[in-house]
């Protein structure tokens, strides 16, 4: 079916200043090309679509990224106490004298250029073959033009217990930085990775990561998107989930203008495990905040947990699109999703569209949506035993936000990201 | 009952619940059809026959064109395809729009004049025609003592209103309870003022074709301050092939009134699909109060999907006025395919909406239903509880949309949606839309496929109740709320649609 005009144009627009990436083995050429189609078949979103109701994407569809102030942090970046793997990207480009090198016991860890210029690279089963799977039945355009166009980004493949976490680190230096990373990243049976995200990557940034967790295999994922105030930002997760394995991601996110998290998880495998989790504290009308989750249960006993906190203020808009498909004998699944947030004010909004879409008869699916401001009796309770308003209102911002930051396995990192919570909620005041 | 046997039943399902579920869909016993003469417009859809059905009706030139304006705007139109239901590609040029018993072009001036053929069809549905103290379709309601309580009914045979009992009474309370082709005649300015405020002719596809082709219907108007002496109620039915029914029912609640109102519908069983696009509008006033209860029974269709009514509704109601209240109830058993949102704005300071619903759907049944509330004015209330239950390979969804706008402050929502899904072949959905722009208001939406309550079951465990009884007790409860909010006319018949225990719901 041909495109309505006004998408067939904006989708051009956004591409013509985009070059398809040489050097690529034919495997790969074959991959971004079949990207580059599947990005024309569908069109990129327009603000009419039922997937973007709620967040318009013309930030994401204008040819050049609009401009984004560059933040200055006087804080110790995220992670920089835990030992870990660093690469270093700068403007979305990977740079090697900032970043470790790249070797590990238990680990493979190659550039994505140098992958997919090989011939008979691994990646092969996953580049563009995770994200191609996960277009239907909702199209996810921007990730489409991803994979066709994205030149940079790491290849990873964990074939043990991988020594320590790997971390990528995106820095950015100019105002209008426009990034595509792809990551590309399988977990061999058995073996078991953490992959740590932070930094402010780029004035526009569009990554996609795709996630191969091979049958008794574990991922960790532990992710912030900092206080750089005026970037945007649509990422992109596919996974697929193998028999007995264990995929977890948790997300945490303060300010910037845009933020759409998509999350897009298979579970193929009997008895397997997923968790995707995020908090977020949002601050102004400039602050708008998407998690769009979407979990497919495809295999027996499988456990699916997806728990969005939202904390929002001075008009921001917080989104969450959540969605448990049960195919057709997915038995025994036990599937919960819940999304909250915290009005702090008056002016700001939540937006929310829990799905549930059912095929199988012995299921423990639930789901749960609540929107409020905050508790008038507890904060009474608080104040009247002499803690002040501010920090009575932050002792139960963090209370509000625990049932996420639970979701985070690694003790030590939990504890980072939550002495973070308490620093940020206090400067704010 | 052999069917039934077939379906795998995991356990933990109650073996009665699936034979009633199958017991229910095997038997629909509003199948048969009225063998009268009837005169229909040409098939198809154009200027022509909208001006047909204007002119049958007697209507005003206003009303032609406004009319018109909506067919104008309907071919602009598409059909919507969000919804979680597949059918085939309707043609609206290979229908009857316009549908009446010959013996009703005069119109009969009393019931007593009424075509007995008519009569008796309605007698056959336990709807009697008649002002007598009767509780419409409850078997053994004649020995009820005679001081029983009172339904006026107006009924509505394919694209025509029959008869409407109990007029004069109504009357003398200030009550106007008529077909709407006559309050279009009779009290064009209530019409004029009120028709199209709800539901506008440009809401959706089919309310749109509606406003433009709609025959018949049910009009009432509650005057300021009276609470209507008896119930009142509509029954649809469906007779001729072919033919699609439009009906519009427009009631008002004007300050400090109250109303209860039922409809009811059947179809006969055929082999083809056929169209229902209803549009119910209801406006509320300061104070006033309405309840909406609905037993839809059209024909589902058979065992393979072959046949049934497509059941495309449009219902809304405004509360205008500060603390109106409106209360929609639905059993949903019938119809091949429905697409029903009920819906509540609520625009008066203080208002309430409410939503009880069952829907159940078996063999090929698909159902997309639920609500929407807007939430527009300070301090307004809604509360919605919905079940859904799927057997065979049917597709149940529940959809529904809470907004609360930046003035509805200090407003409130509680969603309850639950599913039970028989047989591992249907499908349960929950699609539903929680916008909230203000902090002061409270939205709470929870949603199981098979869980009840722990805090509930945790309650009952620690007070020595056996897991079993407990589980019993809380679904039990849970049912009845949705049934205890119809009206005693409606329940008895409901009950005996949905009698179904949900105790398999608990896995």
């Amino acid at each position: 079916m041909a495109l309505p005009k006004l998408k067939a144009d904006a989708t051009e627009a956004r591409l013509a200043p985009l070059s398809l990436p040489q050097g690529g083995a034919a495997w790969a050429e074959a991959a971004r090309h079949d990207a580059l189609n599947r990005v024309g078949a569908m069109g990129l979103p327009a603000r009419r679509d039922e997937y973007w109701r709620y967040t318009n994407p013309a930030d994401l569809l204008s040819p050049q990224a609009p401009r984004a102030a560059l933040f200055v942090s006087d804080e110790l970046p995220p992670f920089d106490a835990v030992d870990r793997l660093k690469v270093v990207f700068v403007d979305g480009v990977i740079d090697p004298a900032q970043s470790d090198d790249l070797t590990l016991a238990g680990l493979e860890i190659t550039t994505l250029a140098d992958a997919l210029s090989q011939d008979a690279h691994w990646s092969r089963e996953v580049f563009g073959q995770l994200e191609a799977r996960g277009q239907k039945p909702v199209e996810r355009a921007f990730a489409a033009l991803n994979t066709a166009f994205a030149a940079e980004g790491v290849v990873i493949r964990a074939m043990g217990k991988a020594a320590k976490p790997v971390s990528l680190i995106y820095r950015r230096s100019t105002e209008t930085a426009d990034a595509l990373m792809h990551h590309v990243i399988r977990v061999e049976s058995g073996a078991d990775l953490s992959v740590l995200e932070n930094g402010p990557a780029a004035a526009r940034l569009n990554t996609v990561m795709e996630v191969d967790v091979a049958d008794g295999g574990a991922f960790h994922h532990v992710r912030t998107q900092g206080r750089d105030r005026e970037r945007r930002a649509a990422t992109h997760i596919f996974a697929r989930v193998g028999e007995g394995a264990t995929y977890k991601s948790f997300t945490l996110t303060v300010n910037g203008a845009l933020t759409r998290n998509e999350t897009v998880i298979e579970i193929l495998g009997d008895d397997a495990v997923a968790h995707v989790a995020g908090a977020c504290l949002g601050d102004g009308a400039d602050f708008n905040h998407d998690d769009t989750v979407f979990i497919t249960h495809d295999a027996l006993r499988c456990e699916s947990r997806q728990v969005f906190k939202k904390v929002l203020k001075n008009g921001a808009t917080g989104i969450f699109q959540g969605k448990i498909l049960v195919k057709p004998g997915a038995q025994k699944t036990d599937g919960y999703q819940i999304s909250q947030s915290l009005l702090l004010d008056d002016d700001s909004q939540f937006l929310a569209k829990p799905e549930l879409e059912i095929y199988a008869d012995d299921v423990a699916c639930s789901h749960g949506s609540t929107s409020g401001a905050i508790d008038e009796t507890a904060l009474f309770y608080l104040r009247s035993r002499g803690v002040p308003e501010k920090e009575a209102v932050d002792l139960l911002t963090l209370a509000f936000l625990a049932e996420a930051m639970d979701e985070i396995e690694d003790q030590a990192l939990a504890d980072d990201l939550r002495g973070r919570l308490v620093a940020w909620l206090r400067r704010r005041h | 009952m052999s069917s039934v046997k077939e379906i795998e039943v995991r356990e933990g399902v109650d073996r009665e619940t699936v034979e009633k579920v199958a017991a229910l869909s095997g038997k629909y016993k509003h199948g048969w059809e009225t063998e009268i003469e009837t005169e229909y417009a040409p098939k198809g859809l154009n200027t022509d026959i909208v001006r047909l059905i204007s002119e049958k009706n007697g209507e005003p030139a206003w009303m032609t064109e406004w009319r018109l304006q909506a067919f104008a705007r309907w071919q602009t139109m598409t059909e919507p395809k969000w919804a979680m239901v597949n059918y085939p590609e309707i043609d609206f040029q290979d229908q009857y729009y316009y549908a009446r018993p010959k013996s009703m072009m005069q119109k009969p001036k009393s019931l007593d004049e009424v075509d007995p053929k008519l009569l008796a069809t309605y007698a056959k549905l336990g709807i009697p025609l008649k002002e007598q103290m009767i509780l419409a379709g409850v078997d053994g309601a004649e020995d009820m003592p005679s001081e029983g309580r009172k339904v006026a009914v107006d009924a509505v045979f394919d694209s025509v209103s029959v008869g409407t009992t109990f007029k004069e009474e109504l009357k003398k309370a200030g009550v106007i309870f008529c077909a709407i082709s006559e309050a279009i005649r009779e009290y064009p300015d209530l019409v004029k003022k009120y028709l199209g405020s709800v539901v506008p002719v440009t809401d959706n596809y089919y309310a749109t074709l509606n406003s433009a082709v709609f025959s018949d219907g049910s009009f009432v108007y509650i005057p300021p301050g009276v609470r209507c002496p008896m119930e009142l109620s509509t029954y649809f039915r469906i007779n001729a092939e072919n033919t699609g029914q439009f009906e519009r029912t427009l009631i008002i609640a004007d300050k400090g009134s109250f109303v209860s109102y039922l409809e009811g519908c059947t179809a006969p069983k055929r082999d083809q699909a056929q169209l229902h696009a209803a549009v119910v509008e209801i406006v509320i006033e300061e104070d006033a109060e309405v309840k909406y209860s609905t037993v839809q029974n059209w024909y589902p269709g058979d065992e393979n999907g072959k046949g049934g009514i497509y059941n495309f509704v449009t219902k809304r109601a405004d509360c205008r006025g500060d603390r109106a209240k409106v209360m929609w109830t639905q059993v949903e058993t019938g119809s091949a395919v429905t697409w029903k949102y009920p819906s509540c704005i609520l625009r008066g300071e203080a208002s309430q909406g409410e939503f009880y619903s069952i829907a159940i759907t078996n063999n090929m049944q698909q159902a997309d239903t639920g609500t929407k509330m807007v939430h527009l004015g300070a301090n307004t209330r809604s509360r919605i509880v919905s079940k859904g239950i799927s057997a065979g390979q049917a597709q149940n969804t529940y959809r529904g949309l809470v907004s609360m706008h930046p003035k509805a402050k200090n407003s409130r929502n509680y969603t309850q949606c639950d599913s039970l899904l028989i047989g591992d072949k249907c499908g349960a959905h929950t699609v539903p839309y929680i916008e909230v722009k203000n902090n002061s208001s409270r939205v709470e939406h929870e949603a199981t496929t098979s869980k009840v309550d722990d805090d509930q079951m945790f309650y009952c465990l620690s007070r020595g109740i056996g897991e079993e009884e407990a589980v019993a007790l809380i679904v039990n409860g849970f049912c009845k709320e949705v049934l205890q909010a119809l009206p005693m006319e409606f329940a008895m018949e409901a009950q005996q649609l949905v009698a179904i225990s949900l105790e398999g719901s608990v896995g």
